[in-house]
């Protein structure tokens, strides 16, 4: 029965392909290997997401050994969600990696994106699947690595210095995290996640597990870029690869966000970790700060991928607020951002790297006028804006409703006015682009509209984008349930 | 045909003529039957619609949400609406062609395909069952006039644009989104429901606030101090200015204003808690600043859009003096305020066409080289003004009824002045026009009319003025219906 082991072969199949990325090294083929092992994943996961969510929670013992000692994978409708965005994600962007990544990349090295990109996505799933704590860690390491690769490998030396900058920072994270599952480990003797839900409560009291906490919480918002540990993201964002950009983008930061409502909600209680540590009121200041601070920054930005970076981090605020109201709606708001959220800023990287690949710059200056040049990509790129502003028939403003409606849900109409202005903010920097492309006559140069390669991947997404923004039905059953699953005790 | 399907015609239909016209791109005649076909077409399917207009027939397009639903639905109101819209819409293309042409504009299929597509926006947001729906449409309607109004792609096109967007999408999504999900957290839908949805729902000292957000929300009501967008507009080329900016973009606000005020708040829970009256007050005062804010424009179009605001400013008052015959006024003026306002709209474009003179100092004389437009001209600012053998009359007579019955006498003298002042802004157009003297200068060329698409178009918008003043009774009628379902 193959069928039992694909919580496993979700995380194998990737790690495994990657190895004969590196063996085969001949850029076209190992392409085809890592878009099949992608799509396949993506297969898995859906399935997963559809048996979770009609069967319940599965649960699966790597190599026969029984959860508390042996790594459980624990896969349920939260998570299952993810997994589903993180290959979807990759499944798509990969379609137009091929000839982005030859136009960015030296050619002898291609071979490695694609070896750094499976990695990268073994990482991510193995975070997003596992039931045991320091397996967190350990894929969390996977995914991490791989990426400080990607981000080196592009096009421009100074991508050295955001590689090297992102690996400080993530390395402290890291280590945090360790620190955090190590002083757990100390106080409970387990690194079960169930079993951890379990046996904290005894012992929620202690400074140990406290200090823990903090450190987990400190290392994982580290790699969520949550203002102000966002640090990193900027110049990662920005000198990567262009189709590494829309692959992290929609994947990486959402997979720590998940792990984020994992260690408050299910491994400690939602009663110690926002009402007792008091995070509800510090994530939800942090998440003000995040939403007007760096949409403001964005709006200055003359590096237009540099600008969507720090729209993420704003974004990202907008994911934690929802946490830390901490109730159905409130949760549900921050995880179908979590979707949304992927799918409107991979298409707008997706969009860019069009651009890019056509102009080789992203600089504001040079977009005068590639509206007229480029009139499907930036089509795409006005849409995607809109949807990131949120205008009614794209998935931002099923985001937007939802946020609004848990802040209006706690009377808290200051919070309900404070998230619909910053979305006006994006309004300011999307449309400083959009004047610079339509209005502005550029250079005459014959710039031809973006290869159908790149253009259909990004389409795609644009199409997902009023989709789901149009019968979110679906995705908002799926994140209710989600919400409603992590209030209730583990 | 069955209702369900006229009703998704009449949003699919000019998308459908957009994408022909975008096909058509080298072919201008082609492309210029195209939209009038299609424009015939959309009057037609709408006019069907008004023999059901009494069943509430909905239409489920998608359901975003759970409880919350695109969908269209027959009602007098939006019926009303969605036939002064698709039937002008027939009149601007014939003017589209003569105006466009005559002045050599660039981008003409652009300007025609996204024209098309504000029509399918406007026929939404009138056909709309519920707020979300109104919503959805009012929000593609502010998105698809923006390239119309930077049409000409300078840097003051691109300014305008910038106050047009800027302040449309600020209102609705700092405000009416906000109010919508209120609403909808209070009362758990959002359907356009006889009687409102609110009563018993909401703590009435919240109400004021509430109402004060939509009104404030619906920006493309342009109650002051959020009328700025609609000045901005005009630098857009005069079609636009005629059958966006004084007919479907600005009625869709006052008609969105109408439509929550009855459908959402119902009147008489708005009556009994008083929430209507300080803002009554706001749209009296957008009444009379906007007509003297119009009396210093020299520039012809800047006139007519703060006309515009003050006119829009009516219904407005007539929807928060919260009786039935205020808001019978109020859809009539929707009516007659769009047939009266375009005609003036066509005669400016016109003059600029023939004459290429913006300001309204540079124009004495003029009505004697150009009669039919000056004509025109007088008969639509008679109806604006309310004068007898006009439509306007109607509107304002049923307006005031509403401040009578109400027993708001201030508000009485608030119509009463505000029309004096009209009759200064507007009448004095024609006047020089007829009977001041032609500057001297050194010009040689004749000035003549502007061309037959144009001036045919003009006619008759003026003749429709005329011809309301007459048959106002089927417009009473289908306005007294929303109080006898």
């Amino acid at each position: 029965m193959i069928s039992a082991h694909l919580p496993a072969l979700q995380v194998v199949i990737p790690l495994l392909a990657a190895p004969a990325c590196v063996v085969v090294r001949q850029s076209t083929l190992t392409w085809l290997l890592a878009l099949l092992v992608s799509w396949i994943s993506f297969a898995i996961a859906l399935t997963l997401l559809v048996q979770t969510f009609f069967n319940g929670p599965m649960s699966y013992e790597l190599g026969g050994w029984a959860a508390p000692l042996g790594i459980e994978y624990a896969v349920d409708v939260v998570n299952a969600f993810v997994l589903v965005i993180v290959s979807g994600v990759s499944s798509v962007v990969l379609i137009s990696a091929k000839e982005s990544i030859e136009r960015e990349t030296h050619i002898k090295r291609t071979h490695l994106v694609y070896t750094g990109w499976l990695l990268c996505l073994t990482g991510l799933l193995g975070i997003t699947i596992t039931g045991d704590v320091f397996n967190v860690f350990v894929f969390l390491e996977i995914a991490s690595l791989s990426s400080y690769l990607l981000v080196s490998l592009g096009p421009d030396r100074r991508a050295l210095t955001a590689a090297f900058q992102y690996l400080v920072m993530g390395t402290i994270g890291a280590t945090f995290i360790l620190i955090g599952v190590g002083l757990l480990y100390m106080m409970t003797g387990t690194l079960n996640m169930a079993d951890l839900a379990q046996r904290i409560p005894g012992v929620a009291q202690t400074t140990t597990v406290r200090a823990g906490f903090a450190f987990l919480v400190l290392g994982i918002s580290l790699k969520a870029a949550v203002f102000p540990l966002h640090y990193w993201l900027p110049n990662a964002y920005t000198f990567a690869p262009s189709a590494v950009t829309a692959f992290m983008a929609g994947s990486a930061t959402k997979v720590s966000i998940y792990l984020l409502l994992r260690f408050f909600f299910d491994i400690f209680s939602e009663t110690f970790s926002l009402r007792t540590m008091r995070l509800d009121l510090i994530l939800l200041i942090l998440g003000v700060i995040a939403i007007f601070s760096m949409s403001l920054v964005a709006i200055y930005q003359s590096n237009v991928k540099r600008m969507l970076a720090y729209s993420s981090v704003a974004q990202v605020g907008y994911m934690v607020i929802g946490i830390s109201l901490a109730t159905t709606t409130g949760l549900t708001a921050g995880i179908v951002h979590l979707f949304n959220h992927a799918l409107m800023k991979c298409a707008l990287f997706l969009a860019l790297g069009c651009i890019v690949f056509r102009l080789n710059s992203v600089d504001l200056k040079d977009l005068a006028g590639v509206g007229r040049r480029m009139p499907w990509t930036m089509a795409a790129f006005v849409i995607g804006g809109l949807s990131l502003i949120g205008v009614p028939a794209t998935v931002g403003f099923i985001s937007k409703w939802y946020l609004v409606l848990a802040a209006l849900e706690r009377d808290w109409w200051w919070l309900a006015f404070m998230v619909v202005a910053s979305s006006l903010l994006a309004v300011i920097y999307i449309w400083r682009v959009v004047e610079t492309a339509y209005f502005k006559t550029g250079p005459v140069a014959n710039t031809e509209e973006a290869p159908l390669i790149l253009l259909v991947p990004t389409w795609v997404l644009i199409v997902a984008n009023i989709y789901f923004g149009v019968s979110a039905v679906d995705t908002i059953s799926f994140a209710t349930r989600a919400a409603d699953q992590l209030l209730s005790t583990f | 045909m069955s209702v369900e399907g006229a009703l998704l015609l009449t949003v699919l239909l000019p998308l459908l003529g957009a994408i022909l016209i975008a096909l058509s791109d080298s072919r201008p005649n082609i492309r210029e039957t195209i939209t009038l076909a299609t424009a015939v077409v959309l009057f037609l399917i709408v006019l069907q619609l008004l023999g059901h207009d009494t069943g509430s027939i909905e239409l489920v397009i998608a359901t975003p949400l759970p409880q919350l639903s695109l969908s269209l639905y027959t009602e007098p109101l939006g019926l009303l609406f969605a036939t002064v819209a698709s039937g002008l819409w027939i009149i601007t293309s014939i003017y589209s062609i003569g105006y466009m042409r005559g002045n050599n504009e660039q981008n003409q299929t652009r300007f025609y395909v996204f024209f098309a597509i504000s029509i399918s926006a406007t026929m939404g947001v009138a056909l709309s069952a519920n707020l979300f729906t109104l919503f959805v449409f009012y929000e593609i309607l502010t998105l698809s006039t923006y390239p119309l109004v930077t049409h000409k792609g300078t840097e003051e096109a691109k300014q305008g644009g910038r106050v047009y967007l800027g302040l449309l999408l600020s209102t609705s999504i700092g405000f009416l989104l906000v109010a919508m999900v209120w609403t909808w957290h209070v009362a758990g839908h959002l359907d356009f429901t006889v009687g409102g949805i609110l009563q018993d729902k909401i703590d009435p000292g919240f109400l004021p606030l509430l109402l004060a957000l939509y009104l404030f929300g619906i920006g493309k009501a342009a109650l002051m101090p959020f009328h700025r967008w609609l000045p901005a507009a005009m630098v857009a080329p005069t079609p636009v200015s005629a059958l966006l900016h004084a007919v479907a973009v600005v009625k869709a606000g006052v008609f969105a204003v109408l439509k929550v005020t009855v459908y959402i708040f119902g009147l008489d829970f708005l009556h009994n808690t008083g929430a209507n009256k300080w803002l009554m007050w706001m749209a009296a005062i957008t009444v009379i600043l906007a007509s003297v804010v119009a009396l210093t424009k020299d520039n012809l179009k800047a006139r007519l859009a703060y006309s515009t605001v003050s006119q829009l400013g009516y219904i407005v008052l007539g929807a928060m003096l919260v009786n039935s015959m205020a808001i019978v006024g109020g859809g009539m003026h929707i009516a007659t305020h769009a047939l009266g306002k375009i005609t003036l709209f066509f005669c400016a474009g016109a003059i600029y066409v023939a004459t290429h003179k913006t300001n309204i100092s540079e124009m004495d004389g003029l009505g004697r080289s150009m009669p039919v437009t000056y004509t025109a001209m007088l008969i639509g600012s008679l109806s604006i003004i309310g004068l007898p053998l006009t439509g306007g009359l109607w509107s304002k007579w049923y307006l005031a009824l509403g401040a009578v019955a109400a027993e708001q006498w201030a508000m009485l003298a608030v119509f009463m002045v505000s029309s004096l002042l009209n009759v200064a802004y507007l009448l004095i157009i024609p006047i020089r026009g007829f009977f001041f003297s032609q500057p001297r200068s050194g010009e040689t060329s004749v000035i003549k009319e502007a061309p037959f698409a144009s001036v045919l178009a003009l006619s008759l918008t003026a003749l429709g003025c005329i011809a309301m003043f007459f048959f106002a009774q089927p417009l009473y009628e289908m306005m007294v219906d929303i109080f006898e379902r």
